[in-house]
């Protein structure tokens, strides 16, 4: 993309944008199909050849999500989840990235390394002993009960601590240490400006994983009323007798905003994966 | 918990003048603190919890009773539990090596100097990833259904294959889930290998070229050796992702998914023992040889992957 030098269009190249286009038509005709079943009666999905053009039936569809999963009251309980959630992750991530690249206390790499091995750890290892500690609480139906297990963040940390290392000059610190400024206020007024673009990154990476996850939502969540999204929508295919049209139009409207934020903000996107995965 | 610890610090902060270094010190303990203590309760307990409940008989509510080794004996002689061993890893193979092939292409051609609109292509590539793996599975759902008239069974009959019922036969079931992890995968292990194809040196081809090594000399002992450290970072997301699968078949399969085993997976047949069965002395069993299992796997992979790019590099 840095490159000045004018892309030519090349004809040895076609079936490279061949390939390229297909896999790229794949990618996104689940997106429109979900929308033309979102807008299509359930018997449409019966009729040979398949319909792939939009319906009239967007609004009734929706209507009826309405009447079988409470969507709206999901779909705040996921953003208030994933906001608090990512929040307190970002502030725990860089305080401890703070500390792990700026200050020496003895242990510190042993701290380190321990935080790191808890990455190892798989998240089905403790599920039984975390639904029971949840439920002991008192927790369960409760966002609290969903949310907790998501504040365990290490590659957050370990984020933080690559980042804060690399962009925060010791000079500045020093500097402010030398008028008197406390170490939390360091963090406040120096690290945290500084940061921004770090937050972006680990935001995104909490924000989805928290959105998109399934397995600990399914398993503290039975209560209607504390349904996140992803519970939500997969309540809608426990019957036998599914309506098509309804399913898809839930997962739609449930999509939709990932996808119009994702478009705006893609190069944070694709980058907060860079990032995470490579550093 | 914290403003106890505060508290604490700021006392003792008192009672000796405290040098600059001390100070760092604290801070530095107060502020890697909570990861700990959250670590603590969330994490470790739940971890130690689970080693211990896998020697005891506990349906969550009365006493425990000690059995020594007998839950794992229950498991392992549980032909269930074997089966859906064979399903997870099935699956795994068939939606995880594909993802990792095709990703490598993908990056390969989105890298080609000539090429244009990457910035289009890459987009859309990606764009699966962000769906999430519920809305996947739901709208796969719909694609595989089992009525005659499935979109997926009007598509297999451009070939002359008969319809399937995708819900409820053994490769259907697992064709389609397959399918689904790989279209949601494809795209996040493109732009990964992008990001490795990107961090090669350009002038390494070029000395390349001027030996007369051809593209896919160049391609063989250029790209694949220097690429790779990111193609072990994905084999061993998938491997340890594609054994956790749990999402994906639950919600496809809906009210069947926990009594039918085309495509009960591990973690599904431990969710089946504690929340179904109330058995999680054997669920408990059941995570820890899930594991054993993924790190004996992601260990074998990447041992595999790092052993076939030194040969490759040696040939």
């Amino acid at each position: 993309m840095s490159e000045h030098v004018k892309k030519r269009f090349k004809r040895g190249n076609i079936p490279v944008y061949i390939a390229l286009g297909f896999a790229s038509a794949l990618s996104i005709f689940p997106f429109y199909w979900m929308f033309v079943m979102a807008t299509q009666p359930s018997a449409a999905y019966n009729s040979i050849p398949p319909t792939l053009l939009p319906g009239g039936m967007l609004i009734e569809n929706f209507q009826k999500v309405l009447n079988t999963i409470p969507f709206f009251q999901a779909m705040w309980n996921t953003i208030l989840l994933c906001s608090v959630v990512t929040i307190i992750v970002l502030l725990i991530s860089s305080l401890s990235g703070f500390a792990f690249a700026k200050f020496s206390f003895p242990g510190k790499n042993f701290l380190f390394i321990c935080i790191l091995l808890t990455m190892v750890i798989p998240p089905q290892l403790g599920l039984i002993p975390q639904y029971y500690l949840i439920s002991q609480l008192g927790w369960l139906d409760t966002l609290f009960g969903a949310g907790v297990l998501f504040l365990l963040n290490p590659l957050g940390i370990f984020l933080m601590r690559q980042y804060i290392s690399e962009s925060v000059p010791d000079e500045l610190i020093e500097a402010a240490k030398l008028d008197g400024c406390s170490n939390f206020r360091i963090y406040r007024s120096i690290v945290l400006p500084i940061i921004k673009p770090a937050f972006a990154t680990l935001g995104i990476i909490v924000f989805t994983l928290v959105w998109g996850e399934f397995l600990w939502q399914f398993t503290v969540l039975r209560d209607p009323s504390s349904y996140t999204l992803q519970v939500a929508l997969a309540s809608l295919n426990n019957s036998f007798n599914v309506d098509f049209g309804m399913l898809l139009s839930g997962v739609f409207w449930a999509t939709v905003p990932l996808v119009v934020i994702f478009l705006i903000f893609n190069k944070w996107f694709i980058s907060s994966i860079t990032e995470g995965s490579i550093k | 918990m914290e403003s106890v610890e505060k508290q604490q610090h700021v006392s003792s902060a008192k009672e000796s003048r405290l040098s600059e270094k001390k100070k760092d010190m604290l801070s530095g303990y107060l502020y890697v603190a909570p990861f700990f203590i959250i670590f603590g309760i969330i994490g470790l307990y739940p971890a130690v919890f689970s080693i211990v409940l896998a020697f005891q008989e506990w349906n969550g509510l009365g006493e425990m009773d000690f059995v020594g080794l007998r839950n794992f004996t229950v498991v392992l002689q549980d032909p269930l539990f074997w089966k859906s061993l064979y399903n997870t890893v099935i699956i795994g193979l068939m939606g995880t090596a594909p993802q990792l092939i095709v990703g490598l292409i993908l990056a390969y051609f989105l890298n080609m100097a000539a090429v244009r609109f990457t910035n289009f292509f890459r987009v859309t590539i990606f764009m699966p990833y962000i769906t999430s793996m519920v809305a996947v599975a739901l709208v796969f759902g719909v694609f595989f259904s089992s009525n005659e008239t499935a979109l997926a069974n009007y598509v297999i009959g451009w070939f002359g294959i008969d319809p399937v019922s995708w819900k409820t036969s053994e490769w259907g079931a697992k064709f389609a889930i397959s399918l689904m992890v790989f279209w949601r995968w494809v795209g996040y292990n493109t732009i990964i290998y992008l990001a490795g194809l990107q961090s090669i040196p350009k002038h390494l081809y070029e000395a390349a070229t001027i030996d007369g090594a051809n593209k896919v000399q160049q391609f063989m002992h250029i790209t694949i050796p220097l690429l790779k450290p990111f193609i072990l970072l994905t084999v061993f997301m998938a491997t340890v992702g594609a054994l956790q699968l749990f999402a994906e078949p639950t919600v496809f399969l809906g009210s069947s998914a926990f009594t039918r085993d085309e495509a009960m997976t591990v973690v599904m047949y431990l969710y089946r023992d504690a929340f179904s069965l109330g058995s999680f002395g054997t669920a408990s069993a059941t995570a820890i040889l899930l594991l054993i299992i993924i790190v004996g796997a992601a260990a074998l992979n990447t041992w595999l992957t790092s052993g076939a790019g030194r040969r490759k590099k040696g040939a």
